[in-house]
């Protein structure tokens, strides 16, 4: 059996390699967005769902694989690296995991290209759906955006793993042979969260601009130092950068899978049916493949921007709000809740000014009136008959009574004229009255003697 | 052809059940099931997509990803909730096993009925404890979640060793291989069962099959 590789199976499988190099990348960065991933299954292949499997593809995440593989492909001793690292609010920024995509050189010269290979990437990709929620650095990305981001940064070439401090794991994916080699994948995390547990992440006043733009990198821009990474989140991108990231990549290949299944009296060793596939890709270069492709697309030129929102992070609680809005709910004040609140929100307070009585009572209240008592100003919310409610000890009915005192004047504690005086002056004129209490101690012991 | 036989073993809280073996059999049922396969003239066939999504446990410090089919996902559902029921029904501290079986049928001729091969078993040992107070039902959420973590690690390991699969078969063999009853992938044709331990250590009287539509429908 002619062990060297057929042409069209070298062309497959480089396409292979690369195609899984990509989808690989999406995955891993995906899965630290920080939300929920969900992908439908089709029962009808479309052209453009690589190993079977309804993987997104993020242009910008693809750019940036593409840009750190310079079209090389994963080999012997060039290994495509994804890191995710943290970065808190505060600019501190930690290594959590790298993800090496490797080749080995143990060959596997009898498997086939076009089948088993191609399904075996297929198996390991769901391998890394599974292992990329299982790694630490999961759960941190699922609670990241007010106090720290996620980021991610791809490289190409040699595996850097000190970034990850003493004590890393690693937990192996999956291999699968080909031919040319063994293609491996791995993550080496991070188990020591000292620095993370030392600090304390206080919700204090919100942070401005860490969201979003801040960290993105403007497409013709300054270039950024080599080891800053790139957030895990997705924007749609702007009127100016749109054109760069938005659909399709010209280079970008089809999938058409087609398997084939040779009938039996053509059958191989065993007796057993063995399938050839043959795969038909066409590349993007021509008008009739866009837009024959278009409709199936996971990303088509068509809407970009719809499948790019569906990426879009979702952000922090109070990050919005001008720094200058305090409550007193902020302040670390006891039963600050009931301080009485600045003047402006007071106007609305519905505590200090009870919404206006109509002028006229209603000609239900005249009829509930038979004492002839006060009812004018008095508003009604439900009418009440109270039920064997006529008292001799009290010259009204206890429906009178009720109508009469539901809305009793506000407290004098509560009302605008001492809201100039702040919790605060409360708490410097403590000191005063207790000097007062401590001096008339002895009435006070006597006067609970007498209770006694 | 032996059969390749995995045993993955677990202790959860009561409540920890459902959730558990549904992100262990999930897991395996992700790498076991292909999309829909549509077969063309002249032999060749092609395959349809499988779509996937997050699931987070509530009971359980813990999230997987699972095939995004609302019918198989009901599928399992059911079969984890008898399971539950029964080792509820057991008594308190129970054990049991749930049995996740990948098989082929080979024809026979008349009169015997098609036989069922296994090529794969997960059996998933499930050991219930009581917890006294919040504080270790805390612990005990992120315990679990730890180790259904290196459960999922387990499992793919195993796949990942790529040993015996069936050869892809023919369309009028599709349906000894593979289970086409559902309408958005296609699992191997597998079958769930279980088997309750009660505290005393003795298996008890029940072994229920669980059996899928059709698949055993002569």
């Amino acid at each position: 059996m002619d062990s060297d590789l057929s042409p069209q199976d070298k062309k497959d499988l480089d396409k292979f390699i690369k195609f899984f190099a990509l989808k690989t990348v999406q995955v891993i960065v995906q899965a630290r967005l920080g939300e929920k991933i969900c992908t439908r299954s089709s029962s009808s292949p479309t052209g453009s769902d690589w190993f079977n499997l309804a993987i997104k593809d993020i242009p910008e995440v693809t750019h940036e694989a593409k840009k750190a593989l310079a079209g090389q492909l994963p080999g012997i001793g060039r290994s495509m690296c994804v890191e995710i690292s943290l970065k808190t609010s505060e600019g501190d920024s930690m290594e959590l995991e790298t993800w090496c995509l490797e080749m080995n050189e143990k060959c596997d010269k009898d498997i086939k290209v076009s089948y088993t290979v191609y399904n075996r990437l297929s198996v390991l990709l769901k391998s890394l759906l599974a292992i990329t929620r299982v790694t630490p650095a999961y759960k941190l990305s699922r609670k990241q955006g007010h106090d720290y981001v996620i980021l991610y940064r791809i490289y190409f070439g040699e595996v850097q793993l000190n970034g990850l401090g003493e004590g890393f794991q690693t937990v192996r994916v999956g291999v699968v042979g080909t031919p040319v080699g063994t293609v491996t994948l791995s993550c080496a995390y991070r188990t020591n969260l000292a620095f993370m547990s030392n600090r304390q992440f206080e919700r204090s006043a919100p942070i401005m601009g860490i969201i979003v733009d801040h960290f993105v990198d403007p497409p013709c821009g300054v270039q950024r130092p080599a080891n800053v990474g790139h957030p895990c989140n997705y924007r749609a991108p702007d009127e100016d950068d749109g054109g760069l990231f938005a659909g399709v990549q010209d280079s970008q290949e089809v999938c058409t899978t087609s398997f084939s299944t040779s009938p039996p009296s053509q059958v191989g060793r065993t007796g057993c049916v063995t399938p050839q596939y043959s795969v038909a890709s066409a590349s993007l270069g021509d008008d009739d493949g866009m837009s024959q492709s278009g409709e199936g697309r996971s990303v088509s030129p068509s809407d970009p921007v719809e499948s790019l929102n569906a990426f879009t992070r979702k952000i922090g609680a109070f990050v919005n709000k001008p720094t200058t809005q305090m409550t007193a709910a902020n302040l670390d004040l006891p039963f600050a809740a009931f301080a009485p609140r600045g003047l402006d929100s007071e106007e609305n307070d519905p505590m200090v000014q009870p919404p206006d009585s109509p002028a006229c009572p209603s000609p239900l209240q005249a009829s509930l009136h038979s004492q002839g008592s006060e009812s004018s100003g008095q508003q009604d919310d439900f009418v009440m008959r109270p039920a064997f409610s006529k008292d001799d000890l009290l010259p009204m009915d206890l429906g009178t009574f009720y109508r009469e005192f539901q809305n009793p004047p506000q407290l004098a504690s509560l009302s605008l004229h001492i809201s100039s005086q702040s919790m605060a002056d409360d708490l410097d004129s403590l000191p005063e009255k207790l000097a007062l209490y401590e001096k008339n101690i002895d009435e006070f012991d006597a006067f609970v003697d007498m209770l006694q | 052809m032996n059969c390749r036989s995995e045993v993955l073993e677990v202790t959860v809280e009561a409540r920890q059940v459902e959730e558990a073996m549904l992100a262990l059999l999930h897991t395996i049922l992700l790498h076991r099931s292909t999309g829909k396969f549509h077969y063309k003239k002249e032999g060749t066939y092609s395959i349809g997509t499988v779509g996937t999504m997050d699931i987070d446990c509530d009971f359980i410090d813990f999230s997987f990803v699972r095939v995004s089919s609302e019918e198989l996902d009901r599928v399992i559902r059911r079969a984890v909730s008898e399971f539950k029921d029964a080792l509820g029904n057991s008594g308190s501290d129970g054990m049991g096993q749930i049995s996740l079986e990948f098989y082929q049928k080979k024809k026979s001729r008349w009169p015997f009925s098609d036989e069922c091969i296994p090529w794969e078993v997960w059996s998933i040992k499930v050991n219930v404890v009581n917890l006294a107070n919040e504080q270790e039902r805390q612990i005990c959420r992120e315990k679990v979640g730890e180790k259904l973590g290196e459960k999922v690690i387990n499992v793919v390991e195993v796949i990942n060793r790529h040993e015996y699969l069936p050869k892809m078969p023919t369309q009028s063999e599709v349906d000894n291989v593979f289970d086409t009853s559902l309408k958005d992938v296609q699992p191997y044709l597998y079958k769930i069962t279980y088997q309750i331990t009660d505290s005393l250590g003795t298996s008890v009287s029940t072994t229920m099959r669980r059996l899928i539509k059709d698949t055993l429908a002569l």
